[in-house]
């Protein structure tokens, strides 16, 4: 139920905007995000952008996983987003 | 192709699991419904080595429904000017007495949409009718409610209203860790985590000694989580951690946050098979007390009553698997479901059934 889809901003009208992955677009609700771009990734859950995805982390935890530590642990105090 | 289903390196972690020397057991609990599934679907749970088990906690919404809110939705079908809205899941979920499905059947009106935004549409549609949205869903599903009442509220919609059911996770995570269940380490919700953050849940996983990671929901991430708590808890070191970074951030999702807050409040809540757990559902705020279908239609259902036979509850704290349930496969199952975990496709039992 938590289900939630990566899809692309490609349409943004207030707080309404369009999104589309794979050939289907879907009306979405934006009033949970701050500064959403035309061209941004987000996860879309219940018709609501929920959350938008960073590039340059998923690259970040891609390199870590290559290195095949396992540990990615966040220090205390740490901002996850930083690390 | 999305790299977090590269087979290449799903076989790369998937070997590094299978050759993990645990020296001992260890229990790990997933506690969202999609994690659950994927678990299964992806075979992960054929390659845990020796000793490591996964557990489902209770992280699919439809299945901690306690009976009587189903009760009370079928209650609400009764009336003629009232459409009752949905998720899809929640149709054939059986109640006390009868489901959804079988409420519709006999004349309401149920209607299953993907948003709450359709049911405000549906409340703008029909201005003769009370439309009631069901709020189910963890804080995943919390802002996408509040939106929806802030935009009644906006447009002056005034038919529309919600029946609140919406379950919060770390008083879930408390309850576990506070009963007799041994849990080694949580596969935390990655999209409840993108709304709620990290660093929530450290007060409650430090005081209980108990690592966890969220996770994210693709067959690279899974593993990649799975590993990062086996790791810590064979060096027997405290971690939280945050595997699904691209799209978690520490802090979790201000704004979505700012919405929950706005528009409910917490109070004490029943959980199938946990029992009411304090703190751990949302009211709506007294501002918003109208958007309550209870403040304008008076539902009283008969007194819930459980399946009899039906583990769902058991199942739901990790103390069995579903197929240790004695109903399993003989006379539950997906076409015949006995319970909310059979009947719901992120439930334990139905995942269990169809990913063997």
């Amino acid at each position: 139920m938590c289900l939630g889809i990566p899809m692309q901003v490609v349409e943004i009208d207030g707080d309404i905007g369009y999104v589309e992955s794979g050939g289907v677009k879907r009306k979405v609700g934006l009033m949970l995000l701050e500064d959403v771009k035309v061209g941004d990734w987000v996860i879309v859950h219940a018709g609501f952008a929920i959350e938008k995805i960073d590039p340059e982390e998923a690259i970040g935890t891609l390199e870590l996983i290559r290195e095949g530590a396992g540990r990615l642990d966040i220090p205390e105090g740490q901002k996850g987003g930083d690390s | 192709m999305n790299p977090y289903r590269d087979p290449e390196k799903f076989r790369e972690l998937a070997l590094q699991l299978s050759q993990f020397d645990a020296g001992r057991r260890i229990r790990l609990m997933e506690v969202c419904g999609t994690h659950t599934m994927n678990i299964r679907r992806f075979g992960i749970h054929n390659l845990l080595p020796p000793g490591v088990e996964l557990l489902s906690g209770p992280g699919c919404p439809v299945c901690v429904s306690d009976n009587s809110y189903i009760d009370q939705a079928i209650e609400l079908t009764k009336f003629d000017d009232v459409i009752v809205v949905t998720f899809g899941d929640m149709v054939r979920v059986p109640g006390s007495y009868e489901s959804l499905e079988s409420a519709r059947s006999a004349g309401g009106d149920v209607r299953v949409v993907y948003s709450p935004l359709d049911a405000l549409e549906i409340a703008r549609e029909n201005p003769d009718k009370k439309v009631v949205f069901l709020a189910v869903g963890f804080e995943t599903t919390v802002p996408t409610i509040s939106a929806t009442i802030l935009r009644a509220e906006d447009l002056g919609i005034g038919n529309f209203y919600v029946l609140p059911g919406h379950k919060l996770i770390i008083p879930a995570l408390e309850a576990l860790l506070s009963g007799d269940n041994e849990i080694d380490g949580f596969i935390l919700p990655g999209h409840v985590s993108a709304v709620i953050g990290v660093e929530v849940y450290r007060e409650v996983l430090e005081r209980h000694k108990v690592p966890g990671v969220v996770t994210g929901f693709e067959p690279v991430d899974i593993l990649m989580g799975i590993l990062m708590l086996l790791n810590a808890i064979k060096d027997g070191r405290f971690l939280l951690g945050n595997e699904y970074s691209r799209v978690v951030l520490n802090e979790g999702n201000r704004k979505a946050l700012e919405l929950i807050w706005r528009v409910f409040e917490p109070e004490d809540t029943p959980w199938r098979g946990l029992g009411v757990i304090p703190m751990s559902g949302l009211k709506l705020r007294d501002e918003f007390s109208h958007r309550d279908i209870r403040s304008v239609v008076h539902i009283e259902p008969p007194p819930p009553r459980e399946h009899p036979g039906c583990r769902c509850g058991d199942v739901l704290q990790g103390k069995i698997k579903p197929d240790e349930c004695p109903l399993f496969d003989t006379v539950c199952t997906p076409d015949n479901p006995v319970g909310p975990c059979m009947v719901s496709s992120e439930g334990s039992c139905h995942a269990y059934f169809k990913y063997r």
